[in-house]
């Protein structure tokens, strides 16, 4: 199987604290991928990484066909490149309208001149529209996105994600917060999305990681401490001492 | 379907209808048309206040729409100024010169006519050469691209420096003052070429056009600077309201997340800021021919502090509300430091206005900042949403 994102050997450090230490992680174009371990893992800083937020103190982060090392690149280029994101605190504009945060997001020309002449157009509006739909915010398009509820809000930013089409997204616990009907329709929205890219979930909750289905890695202390199905690693001894067992 | 750009902004019709009957009562009333009701110099006063509200549409697209705090767009207004005032003394003295050296027996040489008018514009700080940032001043044509240019230029090197190192809020203002501040200091050098803190005066006087009274002149700045303001106006919905304005916005609110959007921040930040600046100087070309004479002073950070102050009062992140504070401050401005507010005398103490005002004008501001966060703009809004 080919590889669309591999992380190898790659370590981080805060004010002399191994936040990352030595991880490697693999994921191929159209995989389902669940994260787990305990607060302070590493997790977020590990989607820091691969976003360029973080720059890593080694290692190598190597992206696609063309393997290109995402490290020389900055941030918005590697959103260009596939990779999106989903914030633990949902991040929506909020004074902005649900329809005006899903255009900024809609794949498309990026440049500054671009965009100030950009004419909204049927294709355009036909793609907005259908992910609305398939988040389920369709009657709440023209409403200002900071009057949206927690959820709603979440949606809307996994909307964003989805309308920049990416080939890898990075989900930071998007069921936080969230009531069991909510998380049962986010998580329909992921295993739709997994079908056609790759996507990396990042979650606490056991329940949610198995209405997914899928393979799971296991982060503690800044490295991976086992991998595989769910039984597979909630079973593993070192698992459940570090992390189930507390 | 796709409605009309007026039809989705209804605000640019109303704005530019009020504007056009303002600009039309005003010449009505003024000298020019033999009426008395309005004095020439108070034409000129709210022709400057008109180029002092196109700035503050600069100041808003920069700072109410993309969240960059500028403190130093008075410096590209006073470029402007000072570029096409290069013209305006070069050209009436040359005129001058050539009227004295008529009379001479033999005709004057190319070179003693440069001299002369050398002697005649750089006597003041002590030399008589033409410095060579002179070099196109004789040209219209040049120095209106010098307008643009310059100061153009120096928002695009000094905003691609500070936006590369992602240098952001108070950081970025302390930055623009010294950059203001450093401006102003070298100008009134006398080696500066430009004449120190004389600066360049009589830019009321429009070469070429002597045969024609100061009344009339007034008004066809008046207009232009109408003109521009509406041309502003237009340019700034334009850009505020399609996604252009949707990206900046989301700069000015979250710019980590508009860069995981996959947009260039800086790239973005770079335009809105390079192309306010080239607004503020077209603003101050206009603004200084009105004035007569441009110095130093005008590009002390202090001014640039005051038109983020004039915003803030109008109302950020709206356009007719920077307008709006402009206009209002900077003519109550005139009125309480022109004497035109009669002393209020408290027995004890009499509060002299031209003293006062500033004070007065502090307060304001901390009031609308606590009261009014959204200033004059957002008052305006809750009524026509109310009704
Ligand atoms: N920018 C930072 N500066 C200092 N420490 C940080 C920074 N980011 C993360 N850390 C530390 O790194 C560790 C891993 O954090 P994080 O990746 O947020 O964990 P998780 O998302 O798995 O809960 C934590 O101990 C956290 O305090
Ligand atoms: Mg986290």
């Amino acid at each position: 199987m080919s590889t669309l994102l591999e992380v190898s050997g790659v370590s981080v450090s805060f004010d002399g604290f191994k936040a990352i230490n030595n991880l490697s992680f693999q994921i191929g174009p159209a995989e389902m991928r669940a994260i787990i371990g305990p607060n302070g893992a590493g997790k977020t800083t590990f989607m820091d990484i691969v976003t360029g937020k973080t720059r890593p103190d080694e290692g190598r982060v190597i992206w696609g066909d063309k393997s290109v090392s995402l490290l020389k690149l900055s941030e918005s280029q590697i959103a260009r490149a596939g990779v999106g994101r989903k914030f633990q605190r949902p991040t929506v504009f909020e004074t902005q309208t649900v329809r005006e945060n899903l255009s900024m997001a809609l794949k498309n020309k990026r440049g500054p001149f671009d965009v100030l002449f950009y004419k909204r157009n049927a294709d355009g509006a036909a793609r907005l529209e259908a992910i609305a739909e398939e988040i389920g915010l369709t009657d709440q398009l023209p409403r200002i996105a900071g009057e949206l509820s927690h959820g709603q809000k979440q949606w809307l930013e996994i909307g964003m994600l989805l309308a920049q089409e990416p080939k890898l997204l990075l989900v930071d616990e998007p069921a936080a917060g969230m009531t069991p009907e909510e998380r049962e329709h986010t998580t329909d929205i992921l295993v739709e999305a997994a079908k056609t890219r790759a996507v990396v979930v990042v979650e606490h909750d056991m329940e949610f990681v198995r209405r997914l289905n899928c393979k799971v890695t296991v982060l503690h202390e800044g490295s991976v401490l086992a991998e595989g199905s769910l039984d597979h690693v909630t079973s593993n001894q070192d698992v459940i001492d570090v992390y189930l067992g507390r | 379907m796709q409605k009309s750009f007026l039809a989705r902004n209804p605000s640019v019709l109303i704005f530019i209808g009020c504007l056009a009957a303002f600009t039309l009562a005003v010449t009505l009333l003024s000298e020019a048309t033999g009426a008395t009701f309005i004095s020439t110099s108070f034409v000129k006063t709210l022709g400057k206040t008109l180029c002092l509200c196109l700035i503050a549409i600069a100041m808003d697209l920069v700072w109410g729409y993309c969240g960059i705090l500028s403190l130093g767009h008075f410096a590209f207004f006073g470029l402007g100024g000072y570029m096409i005032g290069m013209w305006l003394m070069y050209e009436r003295t040359k005129t001058i010169v050539t009227n004295s050296l008529e009379n001479a027996t033999l005709p004057p040489t190319a070179d003693e006519v440069r001299d002369a008018i050398g002697t005649q514009i750089f006597g003041v700080v002590g030399g008589a050469e033409i410095p060579p940032i002179w070099l196109f001043a004789d040209s219209l044509f040049a120095q209106l691209a010098l307008v643009v240019l310059v100061p153009g230029l120096l928002a695009l090197v000094f905003g691609w420096l500070a936006f590369r190192s992602r240098v952001t809020g108070v950081y970025l203002s302390i930055l623009t003052q010294a950059m203001t501040l450093a401006l102003s200091l070298y100008l009134f050098q006398n080696d500066s070429g430009l004449r120190g803190n004389n600066g360049l005066s009589g830019l009321q006087n429009i070469p070429g056009l002597s045969h024609i009274s100061q009344a009339t002149l007034s008004i066809w700045f008046f207009w232009a600077s109408a003109v521009a303001l509406a041309l502003g106006y237009l340019l700034a919905v334009f850009v505020t309201n399609g996604k252009f304005g949707s990206v900046i916005r989301g700069i000015r609110d979250d710019e980590a997340r508009v860069r995981f959007l996959g947009y260039n921040v800086e790239g973005y930040k770079l335009v809105v800021f390079t192309g306010t600046a080239v607004i503020a100087a077209i603003a101050g070309a206009l603004y200084y021919p009105q004035a007569g004479i441009i110095n130093p002073a005008e590009i002390a950070p202090i001014a640039s502090i005051y038109l983020a102050v004039w915003v803030a009062i109008g109302g950020r992140g709206r356009i007719y509300g920077a307008v709006i504070g402009a206009a209002f401050v900077s003519l109550l401005s005139s009125w309480f430091t022109g004497g035109g507010a009669p002393d209020v005398p408290l027995g004890f103490y009499t509060i002299k206005w031209t003293d006062w005002w500033l004070v007065l004008l502090g307060l304001s501001f901390v009031a609308v900042t606590l009261f009014a966060p959204q200033g004059i703009g957002g008052l305006i809004d809750k009524l026509v949403r109310k009704s």
